[in-house]
C-alpha cells in the first residue's frame, strides 16, 4: 500500500513546527521516527495534508542531568536508551524496558518522545514514564507546560498532548543507591508487543520497601499505575505473604480488554504471575 | 538455528559420492542475491509499464447491486479501470476440479467477479494507473454498492443441513467427499483391548513468501503474443493457462520467472488477479505490473490446513494398533482451486494417516467444505502434518493405554524395514523405507535416556519439560497419476538441454525452478559429475519458457528426483557425443576414453590425451578437420517422466524437546531433531536447510500461526503484526542425521526433501507439550499451542 500524498516540512524550531500546523489548518501530523506514523499512512488509516518533521528542532534533542532531574529529549532514540550512560545511571528502568521495545532496526529509529505521545497501551516506555514519576514537557502556541505521568494517560491513545501541540522532552526524577527496580514482559515472541508487561521502582530501607511505585501496560486502554498493589507492599518487607496480597488485591488495579487472542480473564491471571515475578526479582539498579 | 554442520563430507558409505554429488557445497547463486543482484519481478521496471490495484469487497458474501468507476476513471493518472464484465470479454472461465476426483463440484471462476462477492477481499474492480500511489488514490473513488448474502463463516454453519447454499443450485455446500475403507473395521474395535480417541483441531495457515506474488503483464497486439514475468515456480503451466483462457497460441505467450522469492506451494495456483493482469495489459496495449502486498496477500494468496479431525485407534494389548477410524472435515474458500484444486490436501490427509504403520483395517471419511473465504491449496508438505499429528497423537494415547514407552509403542507398529516393497491400505505402494532404523537413529541423536532422567529430575522441582516424537512418511517424485490423469495440464516430466559452448563450458537449460532451494545448485553438480567436469563451469538456466524445455517445474518435492535425474540423463547422452567427436580426432575409440574434469582422458590410465576446449573449439570452428561424417552434436536435450512407481516415498521421524512455563502457557523450545531418509543425498548441505526450513514452518504452525475469522467472515488477523510466523529467537538448534535408501527407480536415486521437516515438526511438538502437560493433568488437541489454549487447558483462567 502506497500513502496518499503529502506535503513535507521540517521546521528548525517549536515555533516554526507550531506554524507549520497553523499553516495546514491542523490538518498535518507530527513525525518523529515514523516507525508507527509510517505504516499507518502506507494502510492509509491517517492521510494528513502535512508531515511536520520534528528531527531538527534542537530542544528535542540530547539526554543531560538537570540537579535531580534527569531531562531526555523526546527525539532520543530507543536504541540510545539502550546505551546512554545518563539513562543506564540515572533511569535504569527505562534502560531495562528498551531491549524489549521492538527490534534493532525498529529501535535504531522509534523516538521515546514518539512511543509516549502515540502512548499505545501495549508499549514499554508510556508505562515506565507512570513507573519513574516522570513528567512530560510539552509545547504548545502559548508555550509550555508540564504534565505528570500520573495525568497524562487519559485514554485509548489519549493524552493531555492537544492538537497540535508537541512532547519536547521527558524529565525523570534521576534514581539513587537506595532505589530497587525490576522490569519483564511476557511476550509470544521476542519484540512483539506484550501479552502483559510491567515495571517497578520503589526505595529499599533495610528489608522494607518505600515509595513503590508499580506500572502495568497491556491491561487496559492505557498504561496502568496499580495502587492497590502498591499499598499492599509499602511499609513492607517482601515476603511471600506480602507479594501474594500484592497480587490478590491488583484485580482491582486493572480492566483488561477482552479480545478472542487473550481473553480478560487470561491476562489478570497473566498480570498476577508477572506481579509476583517482579517482586521476587526486585533489586538495586543504579 | 542451525546446528554446526559436523558431518564428515560425502554421503552415507554404501554410497560412492561423485566430485560434486553427495558434497555439502554452496549455492552459487547465494553470492549474487546476497551482494543484492538479484532479478525479482517485485523490482523490474519494463518501458512504458503500468501499474495495477484492485478494489476490494469489504463483505464476504454480497450481492453486487452497482459498480461506479466514473471519478476513478477521470482521476489523475489512471489509464483504465476495468470491471468483471470488461474482463469477462478476454478470459474464458475455469472451474478448479480434476476427474479422478468423482463427484468434485466448484463454482467457475472469472477474474473479477460479474455478480457476487464471496470472500472478503476478493478483488471487484481494476484500477489501472502510472504509478501504484495513482492506482491506489483512484480505486478510493470507486464506488460499489452491496447487498448481504448469508455468510458461511465456520465448518458447521456449512454443514448444518439447511445451510444457506454457497453456490445457488448445488445440492450442499460440499466440495468434495470420499470414503475409504479397508479390512475389518468395526470386528478389530469390537475386539481390541483398547479404543483410543481424539479430536484434534488444525488452524488455518498461509504460506508468507518474504516476496510477495508479483507479476508484470505484456500484451503485444501486433503480434499477438504476451509476455509475462511472473513471480511462479511453474512457468509452463501458466504458459499453458494464459494461453487457453486468453487464446493466445502457446508458442506466442512467454513466461519467465526470474529469481523467486519464496515459494511454499503459494505461487502455483491462478490468482484472480494475476489472470486479471493479462487481460489489463492487453486492454491497456502496455505492460502492467501488479505486486501484492502484504496485507492483500493475507486475504487472496492460498490458505491451507484448517482440519477437524475425529480419529480412534483399536489397541491390542501388546500396544500394536490394529485398525484406525478417522473423520476429516476441512474448511476451504468459496470454491476450488485452479488447476490443482482445494482436495488434494484432505485426500493426502486420509490417505497418508497411519501410513508408517502396519495397520489391518482402516476407514476414513473426508468432507471438503466450502467457506466464504479466501481459497485453500497445496501448500508445503500438503495434508502430512495433518495426517501425522493425528497418527501420532494416537500413537501416545496407545502407549498410555498400554504403559509403554513412545518409542517401544513405535517399534512395535512400525512397518519393519526388510518388508518391503509393499503396500499401504490406503493403496500407496512403499519400494524401500527405513522406519526401524531411522528410530533407532533418532534415540541416539536425542540422547533419549538422558532426557528422560533430566525430565523426571526438573519435574520435581517444578519445571515441565516434555518430549515428543513422531514418524513421517512423504510423497515424492510424483508421476502422472496426481495430476494428469485427473485431466490437468501439469508436467510429471522434465526437460533438459546442455551444451557444450564453444570455449568448452557447459549450458544447462532445465525446466525446474528455482525459488531459493538450491535447485541450480543440485543440477550443476549432477550435471558436473555425470559429464566429467567441474562444476564451476556448468552453468544452470532455469524458468523461464523460451529458453528450457517444457516441465513441470518445482512443486511436491520434484525437483532433485525427477529434475535431477532427467539432467543425470542429458549429461550422459551428451558425455557419449564429446567422447564421440574426441575419438574422431584422436583416431581412437570412444569406449576407451573418458571425460574427467573436462580433459578427455585413456580411461586406461589417465593419461590427457584433450582438453575439452579444444574439442569444441574443433566441432565448432575446424569442422573441416574433422572426418567426414563425424556427427558432432555437442548439444543434448533430454526428457525424463518417472515411470515406475506412482510416487517415491520418503520416510523419517522427528524428535522435540520443550519446556512448558506452565503459569504462563508459553513453551520454549529447546530442541529439535530430525533423521530423514530421502533417498541419494545430492548436497546434504542444502538437504539439511531444506529440512531445517520446514522444521521451522512446522514449527510456526504448532506455535504461532492461524488465519483467524470472525463469524462475520473477516479475517482478524490479517497482518504481519497480528499473524505470527516463527522468528529465529523462538528457534531452536535443529539437528538432523540421514539414512540413505536410494530409489531403484532413477539412476540417480534422489527423492525429495522439501517437505521432510514440515511433515513431522507439528506433531513432534504436539506430543511433546502434551508429555510435559501430562503431570498436570492437562492436553492439547489443537494447533497453534497459543499461551490462551495452554493456560485454558492448565484451567488458570
Ligand atoms: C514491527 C514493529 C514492532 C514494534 N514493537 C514495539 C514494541 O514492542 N513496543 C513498543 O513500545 N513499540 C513498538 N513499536 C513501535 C515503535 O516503538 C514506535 O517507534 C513508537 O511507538 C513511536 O515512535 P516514533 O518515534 O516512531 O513515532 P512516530 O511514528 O513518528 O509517531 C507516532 C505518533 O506520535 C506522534 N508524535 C511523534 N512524536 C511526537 C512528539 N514529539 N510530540 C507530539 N506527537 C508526536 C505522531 O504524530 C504520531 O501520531 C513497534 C513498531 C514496529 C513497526
Amino acid at each position: 500500500m502506497k500513502a496518499r500524498a503529502f506535503a513535507y516540512a521540517r521546521p528548525s524550531s517549536l515555533a516554526e513546527a507550531h506554524a507549520a500546523f497553523a499553516g495546514a489548518d491542523g490538518d498535518a501530523s507530527f513525525i518523529s521516527g515514523g516507525q508507527s506514523l509510517v505504516p499507518a499512512l502506507a494502510m492509509r488509516l491517517q492521510a494528513p495534508q502535512v508531515l511536520i518533521d520534528l528531527s531538527a528542532i534542537p530542544e528535542m534533542r540530547g539526554v543531560r542531568l538537570d540537579g535531580e532531574t534527569l531531562r531526555i529529549g523526546a527525539l532520543t532514540r530507543h536504541a540510545e536508551t539502550l546505551t546512554e550512560p545518563l539513562i543506564r545511571a540515572h533511569a535504569p528502568l527505562l534502560a531495562a524496558a528498551a531491549p524489549f521495545v521492538a527490534h534493532p532496526a525498529i529501535r535504531n529509529r522509534g523516538t521515546v518522545g514518539g512511543s509516549v505521545a502515540l502512548a499505545d497501551p501495549a508499549s514499554e516506555f508510556p508505562a515506565m514514564m507512570l513507573a519513574m514519576g516522570a513528567e512530560m514537557e510539552i509545547s504548545g502556541v502559548d508555550g509550555m507546560r508540564r504534565v505528570a505521568a500520573d495525568d497524562f494517560f487519559q485514554d485509548l491513545y489519549q493524552t493531555a498532548i492537544e492538537p497540535g501541540e508537541i512532547l519536547v522532552a521527558l524529565h525523570v526524577p534521576a534514581a539513587g543507591p537506595r532505589h530497587v527496580c525490576a522490569f519483564d514482559e511476557m511476550a509470544r515472541r521476542r519484540g512483539d508487543y506484550a501479552m502483559v508487561g510491567g515495571g517497578i521502582l520503589a526505595e529499599r530501607d533495610g528489608a522494607v520497601i518505600v515509595n513503590p511505585r508499580i506500572a502495568l501496560f497491556s491491561v487496559g486502554p492505557t498504561p496502568v499505575r496499580a495502587r492497590n498493589a502498591e499499598a499492599e507492599i509499602a511499609g513492607k518487607a517482601l515476603d511471600a505473604d506480602t507479594i501474594a496480597a500484592a497480587q490478590r488485591a491488583l484485580d482491582a488495579d486493572i480492566d483488561p480488554l477482552d479480545d478472542a487472542e487473550i481473553p480478560a480473564a487470561m491476562r489478570r491471571h497473566l498480570a498476577r504471575v508477572l506481579l509476583g515475578r517482579l517482586l521476587r526479582k526486585l533489586e538495586t539498579c543504579s | 538455528m542451525n546446528a554446526p554442520f559436523d558431518r564428515p563430507l560425502g554421503a552415507a558409505p554404501h554410497l560412492e559420492p561423485g566430485v560434486h554429488v553427495g558434497r555439502p557445497l554452496p549455492r552459487p547463486n547465494a553470492k549474487r542475491l546476497v551482494a543484492g543482484r538479484g532479478n525479482y519481478v517485485t523490482d523490474m521496471k519494463r518501458p512504458r509499464m503500468l501499474h495495477a490495484a484492485f478494489v476490494r469487497s469489504p463483505f464476504a458474501h454480497a450481492r453486487i447491486v452497482r459498480i461506479d468507476v466514473e471519478a476513478a476513471r477521470a482521476a489523475p493518472g489512471v489509464a483504465l479501470v476495468a470491471t468483471g464484465e470488461d474482463l469477462a470479454k478476454l478470459c474464458t472461465p475455469w472451474v478448479g476440479t480434476l476427474d479422478h476426483f468423482k463427484g468434485m463440484k466448484s463454482e467457475p471462476q472469472l477474474p473479477l467477479p460479474l455478480e457476487r462477492v464471496t470472500w472478503s477481499g476478493q478483488a471487484v474492480v481494476a484500477v489501472v494507473a502510472e504509478s501504484r500511489a495513482a492506482a491506489e488514490d483512484a480505486c478510493e473513488l470507486v464506488e460499489i454498492e452491496y447487498e448481504d448474502l448469508p455468510v458461511l463463516a465456520d465448518l458447521d454453519t456449512a454443514l448444518a443441513p439447511d445451510a444457506p447454499r454457497l453456490v445457488e443450485g448445488f445440492a450442499d455446500n460440499l466440495c468434495f467427499r470420499s470414503a475409504l475403507e479397508s479390512g475389518a473395521v468395526d470386528d478389530l474395535f469390537a475386539s481390541a483391548a483398547h479404543v483410543v480417541e481424539a479430536d484434534l483441531a488444525f488452524g488455518r495457515h498461509t504460506g508468507v513468501t518474504l516476496e510477495p506474488r508479483a507479476i508484470i503483464a505484456d500484451y503485444d497486439a501486433s503480434e499477438h503474443a504476451l509476455t509475462v514475468h511472473h513471480g511462479t515456480q511453474t512457468p509452463f503451466q501458466f504458459q499453458d493457462l494464459y494461453s487457453r483462457h486468453y487464446g493466445i497460441p502457446e508458442a506466442r505467450v512467454r513466461v519467465a520467472a526470474p529469481d523467486v522469492g519464496g515459494s511454499f506451494g503459494v505461487k502455483l495456483h491462478v490468482y484472480h488477479e494475476d489472470m486479471a493482469v493479462i487481460g489489463l495489459s492487453m486492454l491497456a496495449g502496455r505492460p502492467v505490473k501488479y505486486v501484492v502486498d502484504r496485507l492483500e496477500a493475507f486475504v487472496s494468496d492460498i490458505h491451507a490446513r484448517d482440519h477437524r479431525v475425529k480419529a480412534k485407534a483399536a489397541v491390542g494389548a501388546d500396544g500394536r494398533i490394529l485398525a484406525m477410524a478417522v473423520e476429516d472435515e476441512t474448511a476451504i474458500g468459496a470454491f476450488s482451486t485452479y488447476p490443482r484444486t482445494s482436495a488434494v490436501e484432505g485426500n493426502q490427509v486420509i490417505r497418508l494417516i497411519g501410513a508408517p504403520y502396519r495397520l489391518e483395517a482402516y476407514r476414513a471419511d473426508l468432507k471438503v467444505v466450502f467457506q466464504n473465504k479466501t481459497q485453500t491449496s497445496q501448500y508445503r508438505a500438503v495434508g502430512h502434518p495433518i495426517a501425522c499429528a493425528v497418527t501420532e497423537h494416537l500413537m501416545e494415547k496407545a502407549a498410555a493405554a498400554t504403559g509403554l514407552d513412545p518409542f517401544e509403542v513405535r517399534a512395535r507398529n512400525l512397518i519393519s524395514d526388510d518388508a518391503y516393497p509393499c503396500q499401504s491400505l490406503t493403496g500407496f505402494k512403499f519400494e524401500q523405507l527405513s522406519h526401524e532404523a531411522c528410530l533407532a537413529k533418532l534415540k541416539t541423536l536425542m540422547d533419549y535416556d538422558r532426557l528422560r532422567a533430566e525430565q523426571a529430575e526438573l519435574c520435581a522441582r517444578g519445571i515441565h519439560r516434555g518430549i515428543g516424537i513422531a514418524a513421517f512418511v512423504e510423497i515424492t517424485n510424483p508421476t502422472p497419476a496426481f495430476y494428469g490423469i485427473g485431466g490437468a495440464r501439469i508436467s510429471a516430466q522434465d526437460g533438459a538441454v546442455i551444451k557444450i559452448t564453444p570455449s568448452g563450458e557447459v549450458r544447462c537449460l532445465i525446466s525446474v525452478t528455482e525459488q531459493g532451494q538450491g535447485t541450480e545448485a543440485i543440477i550443476g553438480q549432477i550435471v558436473a559429475d555425470y559429464l566429467g567436469v567441474s562444476r564451476d563451469i556448468v552453468r544452470v538456466i532455469t524458468g523461464d519458457t523460451e529458453v528450457t524445455p517444457h516441465g513441470g517445474a518445482t512443486w511436491a518435492c520434484r525437483g532433485a528426483g525427477i529434475g535431477g535425474e532427467t539432467a543425470l540423463q542429458a549429461a550422459k547422452k551428451l558425455k557419449a557425443n564429446v567422447l564421440n567427436v574426441a575419438a574422431a580426432i584422436l583416431q581412437a575409440q570412444p569406449g576407451d576414453l573418458d571425460l574427467v574434469d573436462a580433459e578427455v582422458v585413456d580411461k586406461a590410465g589417465g593419461t590427457v590425451r584433450l582438453s575439452l576446449a579444444e574439442v569444441a573449439r574443433i566441432a565448432y570452428f575446424r569442422s573441416d578437420t574433422l572426418p567426414p561424417g563425424t556427427d558432432a552434436q555437442l548439444t543434448v536435450a533430454h526428457h525424463y517422466a518417472p515411470s515406475g512407481y506412482p510416487f517415491a516415498f520418503t520416510n523419517g521421524i522427528h524428535g522435540c524437546h520443550v519446556e512448558v512455563d506452565a503459569e504462563i502457557g508459553l513453551v520454549k523450545i529447546l530442541k529439535h531433531f530430525v533423521v530423514e531418509d530421502c533417498g541419494r543425498i545430492i548436497n546434504p548441505l542444502l538437504v539439511e536447510e531444506q529440512v531445517r526450513g520446514g522444521v521451522v514452518q512446522g514449527l510456526g504452525a504448532a506455535f504461532f500461526e492461524e488465519c483467524r475469522y470472525d463469524e462475520a467472515g473477516q479475517l482478524v488477523n490479517g497482518s504481519l503484526a497480528d499473524y505470527l510466523v516463527p522468528m529465529s529467537c523462538e528457534m531452536p538448534d535443529i539437528v538432523i542425521a540421514h539414512m540413505e535408501t536410494p530409489t531403484r527407480d532413477t539412476e540417480l536415486g534422489a527423492k525429495g526433501c522439501g517437505e521432510a521437516g514440515t511433515a513431522a515438526s507439528s506433531a513432534a511438538a504436539l506430543n511433546a507439550v502434551n508429555d510435559a502437560l501430562a503431570p498436570l493433568g492437562a492436553e492439547l488437541t489443537q494447533i497453534p499451542m497459543t499461551p490462551a489454549r495452554i493456560l485454558k487447558a492448565l484451567g488458570a483462567y
